[in-house]
């Protein structure tokens, strides 16, 4: 099978190999020595050798970096797209060489060929089909015959128990984004050069950036088909080809459409710092007196805005150089309409994020306010949302506010932000933070921008509402 | 510098940014996917690589591609996905290959909850894949952490050549909290081990496999070098109130500020009560461990498993203390108030 010179892109002496150093480890009449030495002359005709990066699979060609003079990945069984994707998304201009077996391939790895074909990654795959598992001494692979002897099917593969082979050049050519797909054989001097003109187009392509490409290989393997290297090619002119038919199944070259590059621009270190830090402006407010931390639970359903009005209250925290945590309800059911959050406010470190005793209750609707109203601290704080809201507290050691919160919202039409009455209603009524910082802070919170002046007239039709009714005559008077 | 209001997962991808991090790839799974969510959005704005994987077991040969091409590389998963990635994790740690993983650990075995645990301790710490290997595995409290270990991580990962896993669970994730993110980008050198395809790194070989029983011994023996220099060097906790404390909590992420809350509760109440949290998981803080055992304090355990950690505090502290679990699982989280009357109730008990 010696039928090609060597390259200057395989070393002269594997000293990579232990033991004989002047040989391969292939069996005498094995197709990947010839097949190894075509990708080698093909990387030195396209000059390609200091960019090319050579992934071994796990199986007989698990080796190959004793041999190639390139850069050498050994990978894991059947992943090689997959890592072959990690390289070329980090060098586009390198030319890797995915060389996969077809347990590995097929097999095991049939997931990730699949996909990295599907996106079209800029690769050349070689796959050596020699329909068994040849390191691991001769099992049935995918893409044994029928009724082929194996080790794991002493008695022949059957359709109805193994299944039957897989064509892996047509399920590739299935497929819309590949650019070259070609089925060859090293079974004679004819399909020889045949096979050395795909293995040259199929790295060319990835050099021209043509998008990927899929070389399958009938390939002897004597040794585990029990056969001389003369009855192997035959076996393969003979009988694999009745099967795997050897032809190009796609070719895109004529079209030439270089796969484009669409994504953003790298950014420097201040751009990235600006896209990090957001638009935010420093602020920061007089702080105002809060003796001890302080826990505001906001609780409603999904659509009432809850979590953005916790983070409206914490941004106006945090201006005000308080330490802040916000934590959501979490878990399936925020998927089945119920929502809070919990924001703890203190001018010192705040340790656990987790208090289940509220300061402060804003209950947006029925059902929040009977799971949290006797949750909440003595002496504490309980602000309703009136317009979805008439129940009784029963409680007379809390103080209790009411406020029309989602009907001032749909007048103002800003349903979602019936939380920003809810959460001004607190500013005015306690001191965790004022209103002058959470009106400060409403443009870093919002995430419409555009709604930022029908949120700030919504903020003063509240704090409006509650000056009037609860702070101008009694300041403790209960709804 | 002004703090930013941010939730553990996003503050993670910020941190890997200004850690010089230039490929995510990701793979959805709750409580972990809103990192690659962040991720998606930062990366790919700032001209970097997301990439969304089939499954996670590409999601880590991505990885050992990107990272063998010299990349400082990333993901983002839970239990179930870290647990697929675990052959590749071994790949890694056998090729030596610097790479950064987050595990924002939910309830387990099987499909679980996805509710908080810490039950993926075992996994992480000892490995999760097969052979002699560690990965370091930081364990942050907060959204600020989150940001700190995840941008430091880089610069170990390339320092040690080892993977390194944030192991944060699903309340570090989701709490929202001013980070303050820095402002200088850590971008990291060439390595002289990696391919960039190019002629001075041709010679340059990435792989695991060593033939010689003799060769694969040496490598295994360097291996483990390199985890007792990442012992000697890396090793973090803090220790909080535990100068003249009777009883010590050992715990870590969002127990340890449970724990935290339960000290100052404690310290009102008369108990002298104290923390040890740890940073580090891998290298364990066994010194700090055993210092207070020595004293012959009472430590206790709190933990989101089945007891995974205390198996490290046990070892550490060489049974020279008494040393007690106050175990949860399954999602379940301990209040202040449980640890609080637990420790209460469990002095009471050795006092007589």
């Amino acid at each position: 099978m010696n039928t090609i010179e060597t390259s200057s892109v395989l070393y002269t002496h594997y000293e990579r190999k232990e033991g004989n150093q002047q040989t391969t480890h292939y069996c005498p009449g094995c197709g990947h020595g010839v097949i190894q030495k075509m990708i080698a002359s093909a990387i030195e005709e396209l000059g390609v050798q200091n960019r090319a990066i050579f992934l071994s699979p796990v199986g007989c060609s698990v080796f190959s970096y004793y041999y190639y003079d390139t850069g050498n990945i050994q990978c894991s069984h059947g992943r090689a797209p997959a890592v072959g994707t990690g390289v070329k998304r980090v060098l586009p201009d390198s030319v890797v060489v995915c060389y996969q077996g077809d347990g590995d391939l097929a097999g095991i790895g049939m997931t990730e060929i699949i996909h990295a074909a599907n996106r079209g990654e800029q690769l050349t795959v070689f796959f050596i089909n020699n329909a068994t598992y040849g390191m691991t001494g001769g099992q049935m692979a995918p893409t044994t015959l029928l009724h082929e002897k194996t080790l794991t099917t002493p008695f022949g593969r059957e359709s109805e128990r193994d299944g039957k082979p897989l064509a892996m050049a047509e399920v590739i050519a299935s497929l819309d984004a590949p650019a070259y797909v070609r089925r060859c054989a090293v079974s004679s001097t004819k399909e020889l050069l045949r096979t050395r003109e795909a293995v040259r187009i199929g790295l060319k392509n990835q050099v021209d950036k043509l998008g990927f490409s899929f070389i399958e290989i009938l390939s002897p393997c004597p040794t585990n088909w029990k056969m001389s290297a003369v009855e192997s090619r035959n076996h393969i002119e003979q009988v694999m080809k009745q099967f795997y038919p050897l032809k190009t199944f796609v070719d895109k070259r004529p079209e030439n459409v270089c796969i484009k590059n669409n994504s953003f621009p790298l950014m420097n270190d201040d751009e990235l710092l600006s896209l990090l830090t957001g638009d935010l402006t420093a602020r920061s407010f007089e702080s105002p007196v809060i003796d001890s931390p302080k826990t505001i639970t906001i609780a409603g359903f999904g659509g009432q805005g809850i979590l953005s009005g916790g983070t409206l209250l914490a941004n106006s925290a945090m201006a005000h150089g308080l330490d802040v945590s916000w934590l959501p309800s979490y878990g399936p059911e925020m998927r089945g309409g119920k929502a809070s959050v919990t924001v703890i406010v203190s001018d010192s470190s705040i340790p656990s994020p987790l208090d289940e005793k509220p300061d402060f209750l804003l209950a947006m609707n029925g059902p929040s306010l009977q799971y949290y109203k006797d949750k909440v601290k003595t002496g504490g704080t309980i602000i309703v949302n009136s317009t979805l809201v008439d129940d009784e507290i029963g409680r007379d050691d809390v103080n209790v506010y009411g406020i029309p919160a989602t009907a001032m919202a749909q007048e103002a039409l800003i349903p979602s932000a019936a939380s920003v009455v809810m959460v001004t209603s607190l500013a005015v009524l306690s001191e965790v933070v004022s209103v002058f910082s959470l009106k400060e802070s409403l443009n870093a919170s919002l995430k419409r921008r555009e709604l930022l002046d029908a949120n700030m007239d919504l903020m003063k039709t509240a704090e409006n509402y509650i000056t009037s009714n609860f702070l101008v005559n009694n300041y403790n008077k209960k709804v | 510098m002004q703090k930013r209001l941010v939730k553990g997962n996003e503050a993670a991808v910020l941190g890997a940014l200004m850690g010089g991090c230039t490929h995510f790839f990701g793979y959805p799974i709750t409580p972990a996917s809103e990192i690659a969510h962040a991720a998606a959005y930062y990366f790919t704005k700032a001209g970097r690589t997301f990439l969304q994987a089939e499954s996670e077991v590409s999601v880590i040969n991505m990885l050992y591609g990107a990272s063998s091409a010299g990349a400082r590389v990333m993901s983002a998963s839970s239990g179930p996905g870290i647990a697929l990635m675990g052959e590749g994790l071994s790949y890694l740690a056998g090729s030596r290959l610097p790479c950064v993983l987050i595990d924002m650990q939910r309830a387990g075995p099987g499909l679980g909850n996805i509710w908080p645990e810490q039950s993926d301790y075992n996994m992480v710490v000892k490995g999760g894949g097969h052979g002699n290997y560690k990965n370091i595995v930081l364990s942050p409290d907060g959204a600020q952490e989150m940001f700190d270990f995840t941008r430091a991580a880089f610069s170990y990962a390339d320092e040690y050549r080892m993977s390194v896993i944030i192991l944060g669970d699903a309340y570090i994730g989701q709490i929202m909290e001013p980070v303050d993110i820095g402002s200088t980008v850590d971008h990291g050198k060439r390595k002289d081990w990696a391919l960039y395809a190019d002629e001075e790194s041709r010679e340059n070989l990435i792989t695991s496999i060593f033939m010689k029983p003799s060769s694969q011994g040496q490598h295994n023996r360097e291996l483990q070098q390199t985890y007792r220099r990442v012992e000697k060097e890396l090793v973090d906790w803090e220790e909080i109130e535990t100068e003249d404390a009777s009883v010590i909590f050992i715990a870590y992420g969002i127990v340890s500020r449970i724990c935290r809350s339960a000290v100052a509760l404690l310290r009102k109440a008369g108990l002298r009560a104290g923390l040890l949290r740890l940073k580090t998981l891998f290298p364990f803080p066994s010194e700090a461990v055993l210092n207070h055992a020595k004293r012959k304090v009472t430590i206790i355990v709190v933990e989101l498993s089945n007891g995974q950690m205390c198996q490290d505090v046990r070892a550490a502290a060489q049974y020279s203390t008494r040393i007690i679990e106050l175990l949860k699982m399954g999602g379940e989280i301990p209040s202040v108030e449980e640890v609080v009357s637990f420790t209460q109730k469990t002095v009471l008990r050795s006092a007589h």
